[in-house]
């Protein structure tokens, strides 16, 4: 962690390797993004303030009209990654949930049911360690790990990071596994297409109830590990159920990433959506090209 | 956790307009944060001191309004006000609002020197 403000951005490493911290300890604050080109011009406002309390002529303060989304730079970035990879026909998924719902263990094999089909490509996310990445290259798919250190989330300087070492072919489709946490990730745009949240058997039903943000960013619900119902007490209708309330119409797939079942209607998702992505990238060039 | 990015992107946004509208000291920050913003309020003042020390807001007062939350039922289409996610329609009982407002980050203004 760093000493000086208590962040953790310092130790963001990806594939072991340290990434530009935000600040250093012998600067002022120093932040990792680029001075960016495109600020909204504010108006001097004097005394027409939100305060409505500034007398001019008392005291030098002038008011300044902002008026930006806070995250306006990871935003700037999410939309540069979104637009790489509407151009190159790359079908982007980022994968959020708990640690332990079994996000590694479900992208391995689904990489094992759809490599011969699309070139896959995984982004990880972890505080620590390239376990998983490791995991995933034994499949033969290319993986870039991203450590956060004490960060608790991607967020889509990193991917654009990523993605110049990854040097995806076009129709690529990429996993993003993100940090393994219900709360943070769900308001970090990174350009992907879907937020796909997995929830598991092995937690609790009301996990929808309990950490609504991301169930209501998702746009697609993993129940994964259905093959343990019978020795756990999950009420499946009442979690499908919960997670319906926080987000009306939110698509469910019931599988299990071990065993196999429901993975058919997963990997046809997502082999529908590449040919989507890809088809509409193909047009696109050729309107180019006319 | 993620407070720390709001914060960091708040100094950010804040020394951007300093370069552009020539101000050196920030006295206080107006935030509008949505009532259903995954922000936890306490955490980013917390983290706002933390990140802004040494920077040109160094003990500005940061001043958090809060947006409430509205939402457009899917069955009835009718307006209603919500504090969670979720909420049942106060008019038709039905599970189906879609959340039009309440979810806002926005930095809206500064008093600066």
């Amino acid at each position: 962690m760093c000493t000086t403000c208590g962040c953790g951005n310092g130790q963001t490493h990806i594939n072991g390797k340290p990434v530009s911290t935000h600040h250093r300890a012998d600067q002022s604050l120093r932040f990792r993004q680029p001075v960016h080109q495109h600020h909204d011009r504010g108006t001097i406002d004097f005394g027409n303030g939100i305060a409505g309390a500034h007398v001019p002529g008392i005291s030098p303060s002038r008011m300044v009209k902002i008026e930006r989304d806070i995250l306006t730079n990871n935003n700037r970035s999410a939309q540069q990654n979104r637009s790489y990879f509407l151009q190159h026909g790359i079908f982007a998924l980022n994968l959020v949930s708990s640690p332990g719902s079994g996000k590694t263990t479900l992208l391995v094999n689904t990489i094992q049911r759809l490599r011969n089909q699309f070139p896959i490509a995984v982004i990880e996310g972890d505080q620590q360690t390239d376990h998983d990445a490791a995991r995933i290259r034994a499949t033969g798919a290319p993986a870039v790990q991203i450590n956060t250190g004490k960060g608790c989330h991607l967020d889509a300087h990193m991917i654009d990071r990523a993605l110049q070492q990854l040097a995806l072919p076009g129709n690529s489709l990429l996993f993003i596994e993100n940090v393994g946490n219900l709360v943070c990730p769900s308001g970090f745009d990174l350009g992907e297409a879907h937020k796909v949240v997995i929830l598991s058997v092995t937690e609790g039903e009301d996990k929808p109830l309990k950490y609504p943000d991301m169930f209501h960013a998702a746009n697609l619900m993993l129940l994964n590990k259905c093959d343990l119902l019978p020795y756990v007490d999950f009420d499946i209708d009442a979690a499908i159920g919960y997670a319906h309330r926080v987000h009306p119409g939110l698509p469910v797939i019931q599988l299990s990433a071990t065993q196999g079942d429901g993975m058919q209607t997963w990997c046809d998702w997502i082999a529908a959506n590449c040919r989507r992505v890809a088809a509409n990238a193909d047009s696109m060039e050729a309107s180019f090209q006319v | 956790m993620h407070e720390l990015s709001l914060a960091e992107s708040l100094l950010l946004i804040i020394e951007d307009a300093a370069r552009e509208q020539r101000f050196s000291r920030v006295k206080a920050v107006w935030l509008e944060i949505g009532q259903l913003a995954c922000v936890e309020q306490q955490s980013l003042q917390f983290y706002f001191d933390a990140i802004t020390r040494d920077s040109i807001a160094h003990e500005a007062t940061l001043h958090i309004i809060v947006s409430p939350g509205q939402a457009c039922c899917g069955v009835c289409n009718q307006l209603c006000s919500v504090e969670t996610y979720h909420a049942l329609c106060p008019h038709c009982g039905n599970y189906a609002l879609k959340i039009i407002q309440g979810g806002e980050m926005r930095i809206k203004e500064l008093e600066v020197e």
